[in-house]
């Protein structure tokens, strides 16, 4: 069998990572000659998988209450028997979001099959499917070959352009499933971050800021309005993170979020390769930093070389006069 | 309560760009005049050990590291840093071995090595990045595995985990034994180790085992590659030429950006 199976969490609906989730599924079928599947997870996925089934063979919905909002160990029990019972997939692909990443590597685990993540790149190479991806902190970049079969791979999703519909929808059916739930780990409390950066991923202006911006305040006192004007979601670098003067969430890199604005303003961060990793993608970087030889600037478009201290005040200045 | 935490050493990540080189046919990073170090998130994982360790009075942390013979220095260093006690699988095969052959010989050596309420890994290595040693290691255990935590406490018999999400946070129960992978968080930045306790380290006993000693299929997992394999591995060429704004005060130069600003942005 050459089919593909996509897996999606309703959660998050038809954003950019489903869409490029099912563009490169599309495509990865199209080159097997195999069909396109979908499995969805979780409550209220109906406009989710109407607009799944325009562009795939087949979808199902499994929306049982105990799959209704997200468990670890329930969740993968059902995917297994999803993936497992349901079709033998060449190619089982999710996107990087937290809960994909978890249990990827342990569903291809449960089918016999390999796991790799973070990837940019699928496609068939004989008997093996192949998956490019960075490595070393975004210094280098290799191409792994999946040696077992499905091949499970999760994907930088929102990289991948979104697919085309298709004459015939495909149907969309309801999982037949026993679940049962595993008591052993349970989510009992879940927080979303105040201050719209769950929306990071989907912004077109991002202005970023690192351990240089020296503390908290500067955050809210300078960068903050300067976000504003732009309209522009706000991010950081992981010292900035670390340091507590901004939440966790705003972590752009590797192993932070990967984002594709249109522009990337990134204010006293170095550029460390960890950082560059999760903005690749984006159109055009531009940077403010006290250091000439700062490698932020060997990936910038446009730069200053000067204090933000000093820039930010007059920028903002700057551009509400222009926007007049 | 006995914890045990994977340690991995790495090339150190965080060397410029400019000085990184790969050896083309070997498919890895070329040393060059980097350090070997222990992997951050490795270190963040025996950092919320400890504190752990602090907040309930008491439990055994062991470390477990596979690797070549030098990586008997993050051990020493972990030791340094109160860990109870260390052990090393030497691997004389494959230098990069493939995330499931690096779960199954953890994971022997973890069952040789006794029971454990809690098995942590950081959420990946800096190197390759693979983000796959914790999740492997838990199902070769056969025990649940939470990802990306950075708080362990301990309530009432049960772990309660904080971990990070794309949009924020979340609290999770679980019953151990279970497996943790960990994330970097303001409150688990790692410890210095005094220089004194460090070489105090090396006095210390540290197990030192082969693959043979695991009563694992050892030819599996000296080729490294049944899972997979690395075919390609280059530096990708992205340099972008950067214009530097011109002006002849900090005024004008501002105004220069801001315009280069406005044109990438469009009309707002
Ligand atoms: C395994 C691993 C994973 C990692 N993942 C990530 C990740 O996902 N994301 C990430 O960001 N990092 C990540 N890192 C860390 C990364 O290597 C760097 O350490 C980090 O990005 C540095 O942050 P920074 O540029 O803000 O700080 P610094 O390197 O300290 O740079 C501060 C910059 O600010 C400039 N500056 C100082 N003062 C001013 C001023 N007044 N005005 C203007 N400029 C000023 C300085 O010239 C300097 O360039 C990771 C590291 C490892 C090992």
């Amino acid at each position: 069998m050459n089919d593909v199976l996509i897996c999606l969490f309703s959660s998050a609906g038809f954003d950019k990572a489903a869409q490029g989730l099912a563009g490169a599924g599309r495509r990865l079928a199209d080159e097997l000659g195999g069909q396109l599947r979908a499995v969805i997870l979780g409550s209220e996925a109906e406009s989710l998988a109407l607009e799944i089934a325009r562009v795939s063979d087949a979808v199902t919905v499994a929306d049982q209450a105990e799959l209704a909002e997200y468990q670890p160990e329930t969740c993968l029990n059902a995917l297994v028997e999803l993936c497992g019972e349901a079709l033998e997939a060449r190619a089982v692909l999710l996107a990087n979001d937290t809960y994909s990443q978890e249990i990827a590597p342990r569903l291809a685990y449960r089918l016999g099959g390999s796991a790799v993540g973070d990837g940019v790149e699928v496609s068939a190479r004989g008997e093996h499917l192949r998956v490019s991806r960075q490595v070393y902190g975004g210094k280098a970049q290799a191409v792994i070959e999946l040696k077992r079969r499905p091949a499970v791979v999760w994907l930088r999703a929102r990289s991948f352009a979104p697919p085309a519909h298709r004459e015939t929808p495909g149907a969309i059916t309801r999982a037949a499933l026993d679940i049962k739930p595993d008591e052993r780990t349970r989510i009992v409390e879940r927080k979303r971050e105040t201050g719209g950066e769950a929306r990071l991923e989907e912004a077109r202006v991002i202005v970023s800021g690192g351990r240089g911006i020296g503390g908290p305040e500067p955050f809210e006192t300078e960068l903050k309005p300067l976000a504003e004007l732009l309209g522009a979601q706000m991010a950081a670098s992981r010292a900035a993170c670390d340091a507590g003067w901004v939440p966790p969430t705003w972590q752009i890199g590797q192993t932070g979020k990967k984002v594709t604005p249109d522009l990337y303003l990134a204010i006293a961060i170095t550029g460390a390769s960890q950082h560059m990793a999760g903005i690749s993608e984006a159109k055009t970087i531009a940077a403010i930093n006290t250091d000439p030889d700062a490698p932020i600037f060997k990936h910038s478009r446009f730069g200053i070389v000067a204090d933000y201290r000093q820039v930010v005040p007059l920028l903002r200045e700057k551009l509400a006069a222009l926007q007049k | 309560m006995n914890i045990l935490v994977c340690l991995k050493q790495i090339l150190d990540p965080e060397i410029p760009a400019r000085d990184f080189r790969i050896d083309a046919a070997k498919r890895l990073a070329e040393q060059g005049s980097a350090n070997l170090v222990t992997n951050i998130f490795c270190e963040n994982a025996l950092e919320t050990a400890l504190q752990f360790r602090e907040r309930i009075g008491g439990a055994k942390i062991t470390v477990l590291s596979y690797g070549q013979p030098s990586a008997e220095d993050s051990l020493r260093k972990a030791l340094a840093m109160k860990a109870d006690q260390a052990a090393l699988v030497t691997n004389d095969g494959n230098n990069n071995p493939d995330s499931l052959t690096n779960a199954r010989v953890l994971a022997a050596a973890i069952r040789k090595l006794g029971t454990f309420d809690l098995v942590m890994t950081g959420r990946e290595a800096g190197d390759w990045g693979a983000g796959q040693t914790g999740a492997l290691i838990a199902e070769e255990l056969g025990l649940p595995c939470v990802s990306f935590v950075d708080t362990i406490e301990s309530v009432n018999g049960k772990l309660r985990l904080k971990r990070q999400t794309d949009t924020g946070w979340e609290v999770l129960e679980a019953v151990p034994p279970v497996v943790v992978t960990i994330t970097n968080d303001e409150h688990n930045v790692p410890r210095i180790p005094k220089v004194r306790d460090v070489m105090m380290s090396y006095r210390q006993p540290l197990t030192k085992w082969t693959l043979e000693d695991l009563g694992i299929d050892v030819s599996e997992a000296r080729a490294g590659n049944t899972y997979y394999e690395v075919a390609e591995l280059f530096i990708p060429q992205k340099e972008t030429a950067c214009e530097f704004v011109t002006g002849d005060t900090l005024d004008e130069k501002v105004e220069a950006f801001a315009r280069r600003i406005v044109e990438v942005t469009g009309a707002m």
